[in-house]
């Protein structure tokens, strides 16, 4: 297999005396969906934000890998900046839309370093020059397609807060990845939704899997999404990784068994 | 049941409620109303006074208001009324087709109004102050409105601006042209300046953190003589002329290079047009500034900043670019005031012009650019209105001064206001890009950042 | 040095009258999280009822220090309920309905209330600074230099003392009485409480109106330590307070008591080594500082952005 896209190293977070995360590592490859999964505070978002930049990891080393070789040590770099830079997108748990603004908005949000520099830094845009114009144009077309994928094209010009819970979920997936990213993150992407939005979602992912040269990490609870459709699952409990594997080997492995279901009694 | 039942039924209570009320105002209005400490020289210093009749009044009135209040506003049975209609105009605002027409309107309205057979002297030095504000709200409107900033020290970069023009033109002779954009450029800088090290902070803190650096930015002003004059201020600043014509009785003077008689209303109508421009330019320029990208960040901003990191939006120069630029205009603004007055000292500069024109940002609503026109003229023209107030004095007596009722009244006005509306005149927003059709957003769904 | 320790007893006495403001700023932002930004008029309102029942009671200049002291307990106790029913009145009226409005709304209205009340005392009381001689006079001197003479009046011990026994009354409240368990559960989670069946009105309504009994007896000492009083000292006397309650750390008790007492030490040694003048601009610069570098403050717990 090629070098992976993000491998995490020993990664530990402490809070005060708490360890959330202890000493964990692990690889994600493009093209490939990796899942997150572990019991109720298993250390699953914090990993996932000191991934992402939102927490300052304690320890350990995250790098993320561009083609041709491009590095990056994200546990160094501003959150911001990992986006911008090293591109990775990210969902939350409790959807954090721009709900005042409508869809399109939130769209073209995400399209925002691009777009500056496209307006020279908002000179050329209070200028209205030609080349605002186009990359304007184009980034509204770049919205309008993943609009499109998602399926609420038809809302584009409704307020984020006014559409229903499973529509949200999709548009933060959307904006996400109007930010160009390599590394897709998603927390708890299926939460909330009803089985048949469930299902929508695991054809979105495996598109985005399969079209748009990505990798996917996900931290999920529905263990159905999960064995569906990962290529690849961690199992965290206690802040430790307890397995890593497949599907298969992760569903047989004693460990993953009892941190779900405590001890098997006689 | 019949309103004749209903009114029975909730008389008894009803004079209960009051009568609490009116013991209630009755202890509050004792220290104030009812005795008043006077200076006599003594040895003491000091001796009391005793109105017992204005007591009297106020308590009375309390009582009146209370049984009024709960016989026409106050929600009966303990059931809140549901929201009444919105008045027609507060409502239209908010529509974008409305928007549309009254603009231009008020545009055309404000470029006759010097020419209208009511406006003298004191009407034109009132339109130049209502659209001073209007401006400075604009300004800070890109701040609080937009970028969702609480900033209580706007005032600061206003005076930044005025001393920037004064200290220009009188040290280096600097035209007022030469000195608006420096002034702009300074208040910008100190905007980034003062901005850097407070904006990673939440509201309420950004809040007073702007306040102090207001209220530091003015002790400057007033202890440091040598520079600025301290509490005398700077005087004889240079006024601004026509194109290099001077508003005077000379030969070279505007009046007579046109062939006009001389009139000092020639000089107050150039002013109106000048901070009309300025107004109308802040305008233009705010408008395309929201619909742009870095406006786009701003409202972002103000609606999640978590998110915002996320997408790879560096909030600290977002938060700083929103400072500096209603920064700027509040510099632009000071400079025309320095102009006009052709005088400043810090008194102009207190925290009440702060909060007046936070009031006129929240009250105008926070993304209406035209909410911030109505405001403006509620607000100050309003408060004018008191100055002519002079009738009281038959109910206070002689040495009763109308304009210290007129910040009384406007903190009042403030409060009422606000409850009245609490998200301000036009509390809805326009999409800044759309798709098919714009619609408005309602002002339940907009965020109001992290408080 | 015997300056030094002058200016300590100074600040310490100053520091405690801000300290004594802080507890209602701190006590009001912990519960509802606002800034209540009318609170430094309350305690100008208290000075006011304070100077006028003083004069009522034609205590000035007594030498006699139980006779002042039992004096000036009735004079505290009156003026505490005067501004106890203001404090109570100003979040019914003005906060209570903008309560879980837009964030904004009540601090406008605080803004407000502020305007009105300095502009109501202003109207009725006149806008002249109120003079008043010392009611209780003499003191103690501790230190005799060549040059300097250290002295604590009997004043600043009152203050002082008043200051730690009223601090004590009130911690206990907070950390034993049902009262302050209350608060504090408003505190983590309004609606809980709510369903919980404790009376978040009422809660609130009393944190308002002790916050405002302790700004009168504030507006007291201050009265008693200047001896001179207008209707703007709200205005920096409740920055200055609200500073020392950040300093302290938002929501903590002896955190603002400890902030008040750093902000008067600082403003009494500022204006005592470098500039009088400028002494406001030290006390707001602190202000800056300490929200930069410490904006959880010297007690206060730290606060864990949740993403």
């Amino acid at each position: 297999m090629s070098q992976p896209l993000l491998s995490v190293n020993n990664l530990t977070m402490r809070f005060g005396g708490l360890t959330a995360v202890d000493a964990v590592s692990f690889d994600v490859y493009r093209n490939h969906i990796t899942a997150v999964i572990g019991p109720n505070g298993a250390g699953k978002t914090t990993a996932f934000n000191c991934i992402t930049g939102f927490y300052k990891p304690t320890d350990g080393q995250i790098v993320l890998r561009h083609k041709y070789d491009k590095e990056f040590k994200l546990e160094e770099m501003e959150d911001f900046r990992i986006s911008q830079h090293a591109k990775v997108a990210r969902t939350f748990q409790n959807i954090r839309l721009f709900g005042g603004m409508t869809v399109l908005e939130n769209l073209m949000i995400a399209q925002h370093n691009h777009l500056m520099k496209a307006s020279a830094y908002t000179i050329g845009g209070i200028f209205n020059t030609p080349s605002y114009q186009r990359a304007q144009e184009a980034a509204k077309q770049k919205a309008l397609a993943w609009m499109d994928r998602v399926g609420i094209t038809d809302r584009a010009d409704d307020p984020a807060a006014a559409l229903p819970y499973g529509a949200q979920r999709k548009l933060e997936i959307a904006r996400a990845m109007c930010t160009d990213p390599v590394l897709l993150c998603l927390d708890e992407p299926a939460a909330g939704l009803n089985p048949k939005e469930s299902e929508e979602l695991n054809a979105l992912l495996r598109s985005i899997r399969d079209n748009d040269d990505v990798g996917i990490l996900l931290i999920e609870h529905d263990m159905s999404v999960v064995m569906e459709i990962s290529d690849h699952i961690i199992v965290l409990d206690y802040g430790r990784k307890i397995s890593d594997g497949n599907a298969t080997e992760v569903r047989n492995d004693p460990a993953v068994i009892k941190a779900y279901l405590g001890v098997v009694e006689e | 049941m019949s309103l004749h039942d209903q009114t029975s039924s909730s008389f008894l209570p009803m004079i209960k409620r009051s009568v609490i009320a009116t013991i209630i105002a009755f202890f509050l209005f004792l220290p104030t109303l009812g005795i008043k400490t006077s200076a006599s020289g003594g040895v003491d210093g000091l001796f009391l006074t005793y109105r017992w009749l204005l007591l009297a009044i106020g308590c009375g009135l309390i009582f009146v208001g209370r049984i009024v209040y709960e016989l026409f506003w106050a929600p009966k049975d303990g059931v809140q009324k549901p929201a009444k209609a919105q008045f027609g105009l507060v409502k239209a605002l908010g529509s974008a087709k409305v928007a549309k027409t009254i603009g231009p309107l008020l545009l055309v309205f404000a470029v006759a109004f010097p020419f209208l057979p009511f406006s003298d002297r004191y009407i034109l030095d009132l339109g130049i102050l209502i659209i001073t504000y209007v401006m400075l709200g604009w300004g800070l409107q890109i701040v609080v409105g937009l970028a969702g900033l609480l900033d209580l020290g706007y005032v600061a970069f206003y005076a930044v601006g005025a001393y920037s023009y004064a200290l220009l033109s009188i040290h280096f002779g600097f035209g007022f042209w030469m000195c608006l954009p420096l002034a702009g450029l300074l208040a910008a800088t100190w905007g980034i300046i003062l901005g850097f090290p407070v904006l990673r902070l939440r509201g309420d803190y950004l809040a007073i953190v702007t306040l102090a650096f207001g209220e530091i930015i003015r002790i400057i002003l007033l202890n440091w003589r040598g520079f600025t004059g301290g509490s005398n201020g700077l005087s004889s600043i240079p006024r601004p002329s026509f194109f290099g014509l001077p508003f005077n009785q000379d030969p070279g003077g505007f009046a007579a290079t046109f062939g006009l008689e001389y009139s000092s209303m020639q000089r107050i109508v150039f002013l109106y047009f000048l901070i009309l421009a300025l107004a109308v330019f802040t305008f233009f320029v705010t408008a395309r500034l929201r619909r742009l990208p870095i406006g786009r960040a701003w409202e972002a901003l103000r609606e999640d900043e978590i998110a915002c990191r996320s997408l790879g939006i560096n909030t600290v120069n977002t938060k700083l670019s929103a400072f500096a630029i209603g920064a700027m205009f509040g510099g632009f603004a000071g400079s025309f005031f320095a102009a006009k007055q052709a005088f400043v000292s810090p008194e102009s500069f207190n925290f009440m012009e702060s909060a007046t024109i936070l009031a006129i940002v929240v009250l105008g609503g926070m993304s209406s650019q035209l909410g911030v026109v109505f405001s403006a003229i509620a607000m100050v023209g309003g408060v004018e209105l008191l100055r002519q107030l002079q009738f009281l004095k038959v109910i206070f007596g002689n040495d009763f001064d109308p304009s210290q009722l007129r910040l009384l009244l406007f903190g009042l006005a403030m409060v009422l206001m606000m409850l009245w509306r609490p998200r301000g005149l036009v509390s809805t927003r326009m999409p800044t890009v759309f798709l098919k059709d714009k619609k408005t957003v309602s002002a339940a769904m907009i965020s109001q950042g992290r408080g | 040095m015997n300056y030094f320790i002058q200016q300590l007893i100074n600040g310490l006495t100053l520091g405690s009258i801000y300290g004594l403001i802080a507890i209602g700023y701190t006590m009001v932002y912990g519960i509802i999280g606002m800034v209540n930004f009318a609170h430094g008029d309350v305690f100008m309102v208290g000075a006011f009822v304070s100077l006028i029942t003083v004069i009522i009671f034609g205590v000035t200049g007594t030498t006699n220090i139980a006779l002042g002291i039992g004096a000036l307990i009735l004079v505290a106790a009156i003026s505490m309920f005067i501004a106890g029913v203001y404090g109570w009145t100003i979040e019914r009226l003005a906060y209570r309905p903008l309560r879980g409005s837009f964030r904004l709304a009540p601090l406008i209205t605080a803004i407000g209330v502020s305007i009105f009340l300095q502009n109501f005392v202003q109207a009725t009381q006149g806008a002249r600074v109120k003079p008043m001689s010392a009611i209780i006079s003499g003191g103690f001197t501790i230190l005799e230099g060549n040059d300097f003479v250290v002295r604590i009046t009997y004043m600043q011990i009152l203050i002082i003392v008043l200051t730690f026994l009223l601090m004590s009354g009130f911690t206990y409240l907070i950390s034993k009485t049902s009262l302050g368990r209350a608060q504090r559960a408003c505190e983590q989670d309004m609606k809980m409480a709510m369903l919980l069946g404790i009376d978040v009105n009422t809660t609130i309504s009393t944190t308002f109106v002790i916050g405002a009994a302790l700004a009168a007896v504030a507006g007291l000492m201050y009265l008693l330590y200047y001896g001179v009083i207008d209707f703007y000292i709200g205005f920096s006397a409740g920055i200055k307070a609200f500073t020392a309650a950040v300093l302290g750390g938002v929501g903590s008790l002896p955190g603002a008591m400890l902030g008040g007492l750093v902000i008067g030490l600082i403003e009494v040694f500022f204006a005592a080594y470098f500039s009088s003048e400028y002494k406001d601009v030290a006390a707001f610069s602190m202000l800056i500082i300490v929200l930069i570098f410490m904006p959880q403050g010297l007690l206060g717990r730290p606060e864990i952005e949740k993403v």
